[in-house]
């Protein structure tokens, strides 16, 4: 795999490679550099489309192997499950190395692991004591995430332990994400395009007057409210009031009857009239104090000169990107342009502190630029906002609100997908429990368990399925582990904090931190 | 990395053996504690399931063979697929059945194929044809459909034939339709029994359209690479020909379009046109990963598995819709959808529109095509009389002058419309029109 995808626009006759051809419907969620990422992944799954991987397991293939396991065939009977799981998997991408190791009592995993590099690691439940000690030591010791898979019967649950925290640049936020215009803090560049395009509002022709982009339109009205109102809206109702205010300067004299730019600016203007906030996830990460190794990071380095940033301009480096609305070409690209030059000037006084830094030297502008058109959402997973909680402690919150879930069925509350949790847990070490040993089990952590009656259920639903899983509930699971594993590997996007609960029977996810 | 290993095929092999299902026997056969009061748990009724239920698979692309690979390992043994598509190398990334040598050949077949081939004892029928292709007794022969679409109009043709079969004599012909969708990190999973609960076109505002760019923005002033993508498409194309007929599998034909958005855009100074935007817009990629698939064919395959074995309560009665996302953690939101009265496949009322009598109905047609619970592109009207049909030829040019007309002279206030789109189905809306406007029935300006 050492051809290359562009990142910038191909010359005008070239059209994409064969690889951004295979890979075009996913490069368009994680561009080039999530590709790559991937690509340099190397994944050890312990029991049971990256760069490589390397499956570890003790079993031979069985009969019953074959009934839930679509990469087995006939001729992988008698054969280490390892072996022949990894041999049909090869067919799905020649592109990616798959290796595979059978575990016996002379070739522990240890072995393995002293041989090999690896990204990330996976083990699927139930699994011997010893093992998971051995892979939990090494993740540990080598800083690497580490995903516990559980799926038996119509439920699973799975969860991740990530070295420490984790930053993310790239989340994506939702397209409807209200973009940051500083509306209600112009600064003079944009005050005076907009001053400039509405200097003679009133007399304009029809065609001009009807594609004065909204921003114009918003900021040259905020003028004239702010001159009779003494300041500009900031209570809803005074947002609403300046809604309806717009939208009586439009002209209806015209066979439309309105104009879609003052339609486009009144469907805008109380989301863009927003205070500006720190979101709680920004502001974890001015107050996350990075330790030693985090401090020479340059996501840290950067998160400190965009802190410094803040606290001297009470807002975060424009993001510099201006939304479609109605407007001539000409003026649309001139006011993108007012746009990109001041998110760019930000982006030198933030590149400036970082140059500052001792370390700062040799981050990448294009880290810089980045990290700054993304400020607004970036998020820290596993930070220390977001202690783990106690079993138990959960376990009393979520028990409380079944309570009244329970009590008020007309409310059409969803009971809580713990039990399922507690019940897989109790069969992590042995596959196969009768209900009472399972709630003797969660007895021990919970007590009275069997005088729940939701956990009674989960315990009997675990004991009926024996430990057999069925192919669906591990295939959807596996789909699941495998989004969290692209998202921790590109970075982008954001995954879960840290326990996935999944049960089949209701078709519902619940998410934990334990 | 050397050739990848193929499977011989020369090995005699005989039915699998009884262990082979020991896992999905624990649940078949055995009571769990959600089970409805008629679950049997018996041998004849895991037979029954395993030698007479049916299941059509509707697509086999990036969902479709995903669920053909979960129904053979939920022990359904007779499965039919249908799909009319060929094998793109674009399809390589997810559609795991599919190898690059495969490139060009039917979906259904190849993947029916493998799929057969690896899991014995099953039979998978594949059909590489349209839907539309297929009659009523083709549908009434399945217990069960199962959808892995990625378009609006095969969902709406398909709920339509299905909610149409239901005869209350024949509890045979409610045939549940269970259907996936996905879009990048997220998807849905949700359960149809025709005439019971909400059908798709109950849904349908669940789907908006894409708000359409005015033509005026693309001719005139064009602001983001997009438009002037549009506008190589929609407009520069339609000028010069430059082929016979636009195929937007053709690379020469997208490389075309791109050149020419991309000379557009350096015209007005706009940034952004890049060959992969440009096939984008033109093909409205949907972007689309494995992971993703696998998550919803699956839960897909769980609810069928669930309904054919009464192994556990399935979405459908109470809860009929999941939605899941992963993009921000994951999150799930699992719902019911009501079913609605004025449904224009499942219901019986009409539905309140307000319109401007002064509007052409030649606009207000076009209006049809983005209001999100119609969505009808190439829809025909009727009043009392017939306003406008597309087909015949013969019919469409004698209600052709009604097109501009103005409403208020087709309809009065409160009147009620039919509104038809054979090519999705049955599909009947039932509008009364009330108006927002006096009516003036003297000619106004052109907008």
């Amino acid at each position: 795999m050492t051809e290359v995808i562009r990142t910038q626009t191909p010359p005008i006759l070239h059209g994409p490679s064969d690889k951004e051809k295979k890979y075009d419907r996913q490069l368009r969620l994680w561009a080039a550099s999530g590709q790559q990422a991937l690509e340099e992944a190397h994944i050890l799954l312990v029991n049971s489309g990256i760069g490589k991987f390397t499956i570890a397991d003790k079993a031979i293939v069985e009969e019953a192997d074959l009934g839930v396991n679509f990469f087995l065939d006939e001729e992988s009977l008698g054969k280490p499950r390892s072996e022949a799981c990894v041999k049909l998997l090869q067919e799905l991408n020649p592109d990616v190395k798959g290796d595979w190791y059978q575990l016996e009592k002379d070739q522990p995993l240890q072995t393995l692991l002293d041989q090999q590099k690896f990204t990330l690691l996976m083990y699927s439940l139930p699994i011997e004591p010893e093992t998971l000690l051995t892979i939990q030591n090494y993740a540990n010791e080598n800083k690497l995430p580490l995903f516990s898979i559980h799926s038996a019967g119509f439920y699973s649950a799975f969860r991740i332990h990530l070295p420490g925290s984790f930053p993310i640049v790239d989340t994506h936020p939702e397209s409807t994400t209200t973009p940051d215009l500083r509306l209600r803090t112009p600064w003079k560049g944009l005050s005076d395009f907009a001053a400039e395009i509405t200097a003679d509002i009133d007399i304009q022709e029809a065609r001009e007057h009807g594609h004065i982009p909204y921003v114009a339109l918003i900021l040259h009205y905020l003028i004239e409210w702010k001159e009779k109102h003494g300041s500009i809206p900031s209570e809803y109702a005074e947002k609403k009031e300046f809604a309806k205010f717009l939208a009586a300067k439009a002209r209806t004299n015209n066979p439309e009857g309105g104009e879609e730019n003052f339609d486009e600016g009144v469907a805008s203007v109380l989301k863009l009239l927003h205070e500006p906030k720190l979101e709680g996830s920004v502001k974890e990460i001015f107050d996350h104090e990075p330790n030693g190794l985090e401090a020479k990071s340059s996501f840290w380095i950067i998160a400190g000169a965009v802190k410094k940033f803040y606290e001297k301009h009470k807002a975060l480096p424009l993001p510099g990107s201006v939304p479609d609305m109605k407007a001539q070409s000409n003026v649309y690209v001139k006011l993108q342009n007012i746009y990109k030059a001041k998110a760019r000037e930000d982006v030198a006084e933030v590149l400036e502190s970082v140059r500052a830094h001792p370390l700062g030297k040799d981050i990448p502008t294009t880290e810089v630029e980045v990290f700054c058109k993304n400020a607004a959402f970036i998020k820290l997973v596993n930070g220390a906002g977001s202690k783990t909680s106690d079993v138990v402690n959960i376990a009393n919150e979520e028990f409380k609100s079944d309570q009244m879930a329970a009590n008020n069925p007309e409310f059409g509350m969803r009971f809580s997908l713990l039990p399922i949790y507690l019940a897989l847990n109790a069969t992590c070490y042995f596959a196969s429990a009768t209900s009472s040993e399972i709630l003797a089990t969660i007895n021990k952590i919970v007590p009275e368990a069997s005088s729940n009656p939701r956990l009674v259920q989960a315990a009997e639903e675990v004991a009926r399925a024996k430990g057999g899983e069925l192919h669906n509930i591990s295939s959807l699971t596996g789909g699941m582990v495998a989004q969290e594993i692209i998202k921790i590997i590109t970075k982008q996007y954001i995954p879960i904090d840290n326990t996935c609960i999944y049960d089949g029977i209701t078709s519902r996810t619940q998410i934990f931190k334990i | 990395m050397s050739q990848p290993v193929m499977i011989s095929g020369t090995m005699a092999i005989s039915e699998p053996k009884k262990d082979r299902w020991t896992y999905l026997n624990n649940v078949r056969l055995h009571k769990g504690p959600f089970v409805a009061e008629d679950f049997e748990g018996t041998e004849e009724a895991v037979q029954q399931v395993e030698s007479a239920f049916k299941v059509l698979v509707i697509g086999a692309g990036g969902l479709g063979c995903e669920i053909l690979k979960n129904l053979a390992l939920s022990g359904f043994k007779c499965i039919d697929v249908i799909d009319m598509d060929t094998i793109d190398v674009s399809n390589l990334n997810r559609q795991f059945l599919f190898r690059a040598s495969d490139v060009g050949s039917s979906k259904a077949e190849v993947a029916a194929k493998f799929v057969e081939k690896r899991v014995k004892g099953v039979t998978i029928t594949p059909h590489n044809c349209k839907i539309q292709d297929k009659d009523d007794d083709f549908y009434m022969q399945f217990n069960l459909v199962v959808c892995g679409l990625d378009s609006v109009e095969a969902r709406r043709w398909i709920n339509s034939t299905l909610v149409n079969l239901v005869d209350d004599n024949n509890p045979d012909s409610l045939k549940p339709l269970i259907d996936g969708g996905t879009e990048g990190f997220s998807g849905h999973t949700r359960t149809i029994l025709p005439t019971l609960t909400s059908c798709i076109e109950c849904q349908l505002d669940m789907h908006a359209p894409r708000q359409a760019v005015p033509l005026c923005t693309l001719a005139t002033i064009p602001r983001q690479p997009e438009h002037c993508i549009e506008w190589a498409h929609i407009i520069a194309w339609e000028q010069e020909h430059p082929f016979p007929a636009l195929d937007n599998d053709d690379p020469e034909h997208i490389t075309w379009l791109y050149k020419k958005a991309l000379a557009r855009a350096e015209e007005f100074k706009i940034t952004g046109v890049t060959y992969s935007l440009t096939q984008g817009v033109v093909k409205n990629i949907i972007p689309a990963i494995a992971s993703t698939n696998a998550i919803i064919a699956a839960s897909c395959c769980n609810e069928a598995f669930k309904i054919a074995t009464n192994t556990n309560p399935y979405l459908g009665p109470e809860d009929n819709y999941m939605m899941y996302n992963g993009t921000a953690s994951i999150y799930t939101h699992t719902m019911v959808h009501d079913k609605k009265d004025d449904c224009p496949v499942c219901g019986n009322l009409a539905m309140d529109l307000s319109v401007d009598p002064n509007i052409t109905l030649e606009d207000f047609i076009a209006s049809l095509a983005e209001r999100a619970e119609s969505q009808l592109k190439k829809p025909s009207i009727r009043a009392d009389t017939t306003l406008y049909m597309q087909s015949p030829p013969s019919l469409e040019e004698q209600t052709r002058p009604n097109l501009i007309k103005k409403i208020g002279e087709l309809v009065g206030n409160g009147d009620e419309i039919g509104v038809t789109d054979p090519s999705l189905g049955t599909v009947n809306f039932k509008y009364r029109l009330n108006f927002s406007k006096e009516f003036k029935a003297v000619e106004g300006t052109e907008s």
